[in-house]
C-alpha cells in the first residue's frame, strides 16, 4: 500500500472558502513545539501539513562532539520525557560497537529502570492526553493531576535511585553507574502497589463514562496496512493488530527472563491505543517486580564506576541498537572510527516515525479530534526533532 | 418617583452583592476544583485558604496592559465585553431574593430571564469577530451553534415548573413550592430537573459542553485576543451568568427561600441552594472530558430537545387534568 504525504480529503462542504488555520508551534496542545497546518471546511479539517524542526538542536552532531562516556547523560535529553530509554539506547549501541560484556545485575537493573520509566511516561500521556480532550479548566485537568501525583511517586523512586528527577545518566558503557541503595526495593514494590491500584481507578472513571467513550471511540484509526507502511511503532502499532514489541522480537538486556503479555488491539483507534498502554502499565509493573524478585547478586559494571574518566576505545565499525521505548522503537546507530568520540551518530526517534502517521489520519476529522489524535500518538519533541 | 429611586437603590446594591458574589464563587470553585484533584488551591494570598484571592486577581486585570489586535474592527472588539456582561447581569433583575427582596418582581419574571440570558451570545459572537482571529471566529461560530441549540430544551425544561405552578412569576412560583418543592415533584420534577442542569452546562458553556472555550483546540476561543479589564469583564458576565442559572435553579426546583428557621434565613437559604447547584455543576465540569461540536448538536436536537418537548406536553397534560399548582 503506496499512501501519499499529503492527504485532501472532499467533504462535500457547500461553502466557498476553506480556512487555513495554524496550529501551532505555540499551542496549548502542541505537546511541545509541533505545528499542524490545518486546511478547514467549516469545522472539518480536509488537509493538514505538519511542520516539526523547531526544537531542533543538533543532537546527533553534538554526539560526534562527545566521547563515549560523556554522551549518556546527554542522550537522556532527546526524549526528556523517558529519558531512561534513549539512554539505554546510546549505551546498547556502544557496547555492539566494541565487546563490552553487561553483568547480569546491571541488566536486571536497566530493566528495572526501564519499566519504571514506561510507567513514568505512560502516566504523562494519560494525563496530558484527558488534558486534551478535557481541557485544562474540566475534567481532563483531574486526570492529568491524578496521573503526575502518580508520575511523582517514581521520579521520587529515580531521584533516590540516581539523585535527578528528570535527566538521569543512569546507564553507562558495560553496565549502570549506581546500585540500589538500601531499602529502595521495598519502597518500589510499595509504589508500583499504588499505581497498579490507581489504575483501576482511572479506567474505572474514563470507561465508565460515554463522553470519554465518545471522543475516543472510532476516531484517529491507523488501519494494519497504514502502521506498516508508515513504519510506527510503539503501541500504535500494537493497537492496529501488529503484535509487534522488540523487548519480545528482539530481547535486549535480559528480557528473556521475564513473563510479560504484549498487548494487541485490532481498532486501530485512539480507543484501542489507550487500551494497549493500559495493559501496559499492569504488564511492566508485573516486569519489575519480576526483576526485583531475581535481581541477582554481582557487580553493576565491567568497567570502572561513575569517577573513571577513562576513555572508552572502540574498534572501527558500525553499529545499530535498538530498544523498545515507552513511544516505540528508540534506535541508535553509530559510526566509530575507532577514536574516544563516535563517528557519526544518528537517532530514530520512535515519536518522529510516528507522528508520520497524523497527515494519513487527521483529514476528516473535527478540529477537536486534531488534538486528541495528537494526544494518543504521544509525541514528545525532543526526540522528535533532536 | 418613590418607587423609581427604590428599586435604582436595589439595583445599585444587588449590582454591587452580585459582582462581590461572583468574585467569591470564582474563589469556591477553585477550591472545589483543588479539593477534586487532591490539591490545595489558592492558599497564599490571604493565608489561610486564599481569601484574598479573588481581590488580587481583579486588581491584577485591572492593571494589566489592554491589547488590542491591529486587524481588530476596533468598534465591535472594545464593544463585545460590554455587550456580553449586560445580559449577564440583567438576569438578576427579575430574580427575588425573599418575599419583596428584589428589583423587580414581574409577573413575567421567568419569561425576562430566559429572553435576555441568551442575549448573551450577541456579546459573544461579536467578540469572536471583532478580535479577527480564526480561533476566535470558530469559537464563535461554535457559540451561536450551541447556545441556539441548548437554549430551547433550557426553556422548556424550565417551563415545567412554570407550568405545575401555573405562573410566570417568580415569587409565585416558590410559594407554590411551599408543600413540596419541584425537585421532588414526582417524575416531572426530577425529569426536568436533571434537563435542566444539562442545559445549563451547556447554555454556561461548561465542560463537558464548554466548546467554545475549548482551551486545548481553540486557546481560549472568542476571548483569546482579550486581555486587562475587557477580559475581566467577560469573566465576569460568564461567571454571573452562571450563578443567575443557578439561582434561577434553585428558584424554579429546590424551593427558593423556602427553608426551616424564621423568614429572615431565607435569603441565605436561597444562597446555600443557589451555590449547591452551582457545586453540582461544578462538580460535573472537572470530572467530564469536553465532547465535539456534532455530539453537542446531535445530543441536543436527538434527545434533549425531543425528550424536554415531551416532557413539557405531558406536564401540560397532568396540569390540565390536576389542576395548577397542585
Amino acid at each position: 500500500m503506496a499512501v501519499d504525504a499529503r492527504q485532501i480529503v472532499e467533504i462535500g462542504y457547500g461553502g466557498s472558502e476553506r480556512l487555513t488555520m495554524n496550529m501551532g508551534p505555540q499551542h496549548p496542545s502542541a505537546h511541545g513545539v509541533f505545528r499542524a497546518v490545518l486546511t478547514l471546511e467549516g469545522e472539518t479539517v480536509v488537509a493538514v501539513d505538519a511542520v516539526i524542526g523547531y526544537l531542533h538542536r543538533c543532537h546527533e552532531k553534538l554526539g560526534e562532539t562527545l566521547t563515549y562516556v560523556q554522551y549518556p547523560s546527554i542522550a537522556s535529553k532527546t526524549d526528556y520525557v523517558a529519558a531512561m530509554t534513549s539512554e539505554l539506547a546510546y549505551v546498547s549501541a556502544v557496547e555492539k560497537l566494541g565487546t563490552f560484556e553487561v553483568p547480569k545485575r546491571a541488566q536486571y537493573l536497566r530493566v528495572i529502570a526501564a519499566e519504571l520509566q514506561r510507567v513514568a511516561s505512560h502516566c504523562l500521556w494519560l494525563g496530558t492526553w484527558c488534558m486534551d480532550m478535557g481541557g485544562a479548566l474540566g475534567g481532563g485537568a483531574t486526570v492529568f493531576l491524578y496521573c503526575i501525583r502518580e508520575r511523582e511517586l517514581i521520579l521520587d523512586r529515580f531521584e533516590e535511585l540516581t539523585g535527578a528527577r528528570l535527566l538521569y545518566g543512569f546507564h553507562q558503557v558495560g553496565g549502570t553507574r549506581y546500585d540500589v541503595p538500601a531499602g529502595w526495593d521495598a519502597k518500589v514494590r510499595e509504589t508500583v502497589g499504588v499505581i497498579e491500584q490507581r489504575i483501576d481507578e482511572y479506567e474505572a472513571m474514563l470507561e465508565g463514562n460515554p463522553f470519554f467513550l465518545a471522543r475516543a471511540r472510532g476516531v484517529g484509526v491507523i488501519s494494519r496496512a497504514l502502521a506498516e507502511e508508515v513504519g510506527v511503532s510503539g503501541p500504535l502499532i500494537r493497537g492496529s493488530g501488529v503484535s509487534y514489541d522488540i523487548r519480545r522480537a528482539e530481547p535486549y538486556s535480559s528480557y528473556q527472563d521475564f513473563d510479560f503479555r504484549v498487548p494487541v488491539e485490532t481498532a486501530g483507534d485512539c480507543y484501542a491505543r489507550y487500551r494497549v498502554r493500559m495493559v501496559e502499565f499492569r504488564e511492566s509493573i508485573k516486569i519489575v517486580r519480576q526483576a526485583l524478585d531475581g535481581l541477582p547478586a554481582g557487580p553493576i559494571s565491567s568497567r570502572p564506576g561513575v569517577k573513571s574518566v577513562g576513555q572508552i576505545r572502540v574498534p572501527k565499525g558500525e553499529a545499530y541498537a535498538r530498544i523498545e521505548g515507552a513511544r516505540g522503537e528508540v534506535g541508535c546507530y553509530l559510526v566509530s572510527d575507532g577514536g574516544p568520540k563516535p563517528y557519526r551518530m544518528k537517532w530514530r526517534g520512535a515519536s518522529f516515525s510516528n507522528l508520520a502517521v497524523l497527515p494519513h489520519i487527521i483529514p476528516g476529522h473535527k478540529v477537536a479530534d486534531v488534538v486528541a489524535i495528537m494526544g494518543s500518538v504521544d509525541p514528545v519533541f525532543g526526540e522528535v526533532d533532536r | 418617583m418613590p418607587l423609581l429611586a427604590w428599586h435604582a437603590l436595589m439595583a445599585f446594591i444587588v449590582l454591587n452583592a452580585i459582582l462581590g458574589l461572583v468574585a467569591y464563587v470564582t474563589l469556591l470553585e477553585r477550591k472545589f476544583a483543588a479539593r477534586m484533584q487532591s490539591r490545595i488551591g489558592p492558599y497564599y494570598v490571604g493565608r489561610p485558604h486564599g481569601w484574598l484571592q479573588p481581590i488580587a486577581d481583579a486588581l491584577k486585570l485591572m492593571l494589566k496592559e489592554d491589547v488590542v489586535p491591529t486587524a481588530a474592527d476596533r468598534g465591535v472588539y472594545n464593544l463585545a465585553p460590554i455587550v456580553f456582561l449586560v445580559p449577564c447581569i440583567l438576569i438578576y433583575a427579575t430574580i427575588p431574593f425573599a418575599p419583596d427582596l428584589g428589583v423587580a418582581d414581574l409577573n413575567i419574571g421567568v419569561l425576562f430571564f430566559l429572553a435576555v440570558s441568551s442575549l448573551e451570545i450577541v456579546g459573544l459572537f461579536m467578540g469572536g469577530w471583532g478580535s479577527n482571529n480564526k480561533y476566535a471566529l470558530l469559537s464563535a461560530m461554535r457559540a451561536v451553534n450551541q447556545i441556539i441549540s441548548y437554549d430551547l430544551p433550557f426553556i422548556f425544561a424550565a417551563l415545567v415548573p412554570v407550568l405545575l405552578a401555573g405562573s410566570l412569576q417568580m415569587s409565585t412560583i416558590v410559594a407554590a413550592q411551599q408543600g413540596l418543592w419541584f425537585v421532588a415533584y414526582p417524575v416531572f420534577g426530577q425529569l426536568a430537573f436533571v434537563a435542566f442542569v444539562v442545559a445549563t452546562l451547556a447554555a454556561e458553556n461548561r465542560v463537558p459542553f464548554d466548546i467554545l472555550e475549548a482551551e486545548s483546540e481553540l486557546v481560549a476561543g472568542f476571548r483569546v485576543e482579550y486581555s486587562g479589564m475587557k477580559f475581566a469583564l467577560i469573566q465576569l458576565g460568564e461567571y454571573a451568568h452562571m450563578l443567575g442559572t443557578s439561582f434561577l435553579g434553585a428558584l424554579l426546583f429546590l424551593g427558593g427561600w423556602l427553608g426551616p428557621g424564621p423568614a429572615w434565613l431565607g435569603p441565605l437559604w436561597f444562597l446555600l441552594k443557589a451555590v449547591l447547584v452551582f457545586l453540582l455543576v461544578t462538580w460535573v465540569r472537572w470530572s467530564f472530558v469536553r465532547i465535539r461540536v456534532d455530539q453537542i448538536l446531535a445530543i441536543s436536537w436527538k434527545v434533549l430537545l425531543p425528550a424536554s418537548i415531551l416532557l413539557l406536553f405531558a406536564t401540560g397534560l397532568w396540569v390540565a387534568t390536576r389542576g395548577a399548582g397542585a
